[in-house]
């Protein structure tokens, strides 16, 4: 039995493998929609989510599944004081699968020490998020056609935004990538990932404050927000929330095939003039986002469709 | 200088910094051992001025002495057998510390989840950083000294 704690848990191949599902999944729907009849997937989302939980739930529902679970701690048993381990143990017995959000970092992973069934991270605090890695790599193959050879630049929050840091981690596997990573200096790339990842693995990275500087080299944006719930401390929030905003005038200075990705939800950060932008995939992105997870449901449940 | 008598099975840990022997005393968890320890305090040391050592009589197997090349890799183990010295254990940093040190990330699991052990793992033995196993937060080892 296999868990998805971080993009790193499958090899290259198996990633390969994986989106090629998705993309078969993309061109063939149909033949996936009885895939997981009489199979359960249990949503345990101890913290807020729109997208995650309900792309995860349009997932199993697209391959003929059921869904079960919650979406918030205060509707489950957390708020009586049960501990994570517990409650998958529970959570075991009643389904096929489960994908967990929680605030804490590494609550997934002590999950699937105690489940009988795949835990999938459905994002874990500011730590990793591995789902949106997959879906950001089906997104960059599908749109840009290569994984490999480009020029990423990755803006805003990335101190606290776990969909950079399982990006760059997943990136870092594939040839002559360039990132370029732009960010007030209150909210740059925690060590661990610049040190131990990027720097360990000599991987070409330079850092940049004004997204004007870097626009002009990249063939891919990828943009984030500042999360308010990451910050112990409203006033910084406030200052840096709309440190960086793209829009159609800052827009001029990229490349006519630049793409723009964003893993949503998004404030300030993309004018809503943008979104006609022929570059902008961020709403594809959405849609990419339901066929890796039916392709990650299947692989991990080892359902095979022929 | 106080005399302690000789071991006939078990270890002698020397050159321990002076003051340092209970901490030790504690993360080899000798406290919950039903065998024979002796502490020297502020032993006399030409090489460190004062320094403190503990004897061990037990079985080698017993102690995980691992642990201490994460807190003291200065300090020398003498493994006892039959009364004499049989080997000196070079100490290294272990590479993986259970409930030994503590993640400080208020965002990491480990603060509220229940009986949930501490585990670092060793993640660039040069830099001598441990990373907490659920969260990944750096613990740099402070008390570590070069030889």
């Amino acid at each position: 039995m296999r868990h998805l704690m971080s993009p790193l848990d499958f090899s290259v191949e198996e990633l390969d493998r994986l989106l090629n599902l998705a993309s078969d999944i993309k061109s063939n729907p149909a033949k996936y929609a009885h895939a997981c009849e009489g199979k359960k997937l249990a949503t345990l989302f101890y913290e807020p989510s729109t997208r995650t939980r309900l792309s995860f739930e349009a997932a199993m529902l697209n391959l003929g599944g059921s869904v079960l679970g919650f979406s918030s701690a205060d509707s489950s048993s957390a708020a009586k004081g049960e501990s994570v381990s517990d409650t998958i143990r529970v959570i075991s017995c009643y389904a096929d699968i489960c994908a967990m959000r929680h605030p804490k970092e590494g609550a997934p992973l002590v999950a699937s020490m105690h489940s009988s069934i795949p835990v999938i991270n459905a994002g874990d605090g500011g730590h990793q998020h591995p789902t949106q890695t997959l879906t950001d790599l089906l997104t960059i193959r599908a749109e840009k056609g290569r994984l490999g050879n480009f020029t990423i630049g990755l803006c805003g929050d990335l101190k606290f935004g776990r969909t950079v840091h399982s990006l760059i981690k997943a990136l870092i596997r594939y040839p002559d990538i360039r990132f370029v990573l732009i960010s007030p200096e209150e909210l740059r790339l925690p060590d661990y990932i610049r040190e131990d990842v990027l720097r360990k693995n000599n991987q070409s990275f330079r850092e940049e404050v004004r997204l004007e500087d870097a626009l002009p080299e990249l063939d891919l944006l990828y943009m984030t927000r500042v999360q308010r719930e990451r910050f112990f401390n409203e006033e910084d929030y406030v200052r840096m929330k709309d440190f960086y905003i793209l829009d159609k005038a800052k827009l001029t200075l990229a490349d006519p095939d630049m793409l723009i990705l964003h893993p949503l939800p998004r404030v300030n950060e993309i004018a809503t003039e943008v979104d006609d932008d022929p570059r902008a995939v961020y709403f594809k992105q959405a849609q990419y986002g339901v066929y890796v997870r039916m392709a990650l449901i299947l692989t991990l449940l080892e359902v095979e469709v022929c | 200088m106080l005399n302690v008598g000789r071991l006939n099975e078990g270890v002698v840990l020397d050159h321990i910094e002076a003051g340092k022997s209970m901490a030790i005393y504690k993360y080899l968890k000798l406290d919950k051992m039903d065998c024979c320890v002796a502490i020297i305090k502020n032993a006399h040391s030409n090489k460190m001025g004062k320094k403190d050592i503990i004897k061990v009589e037990c079985p080698i197997d017993q102690l995980d002495l691992n642990v201490l090349g994460f807190i003291d890799h200065r300090i020398t183990v003498n493994i006892i057998q039959d009364g004499e010295i049989v080997a000196k254990k070079e100490l290294k940093l272990p590479k993986k510390l259970v409930n030994i040190i503590s993640c400080k990330n208020p965002r990491c699991i480990t603060s509220i989840e229940q009986g949930l052990d501490q585990v670092f793992f060793l993640a660039d033995e040069e830099k001598e950083i441990y990373r907490c196993q659920y969260c990944e937060e750096k613990y740099r080892s402070s008390s570590r000294k070069k030889k």
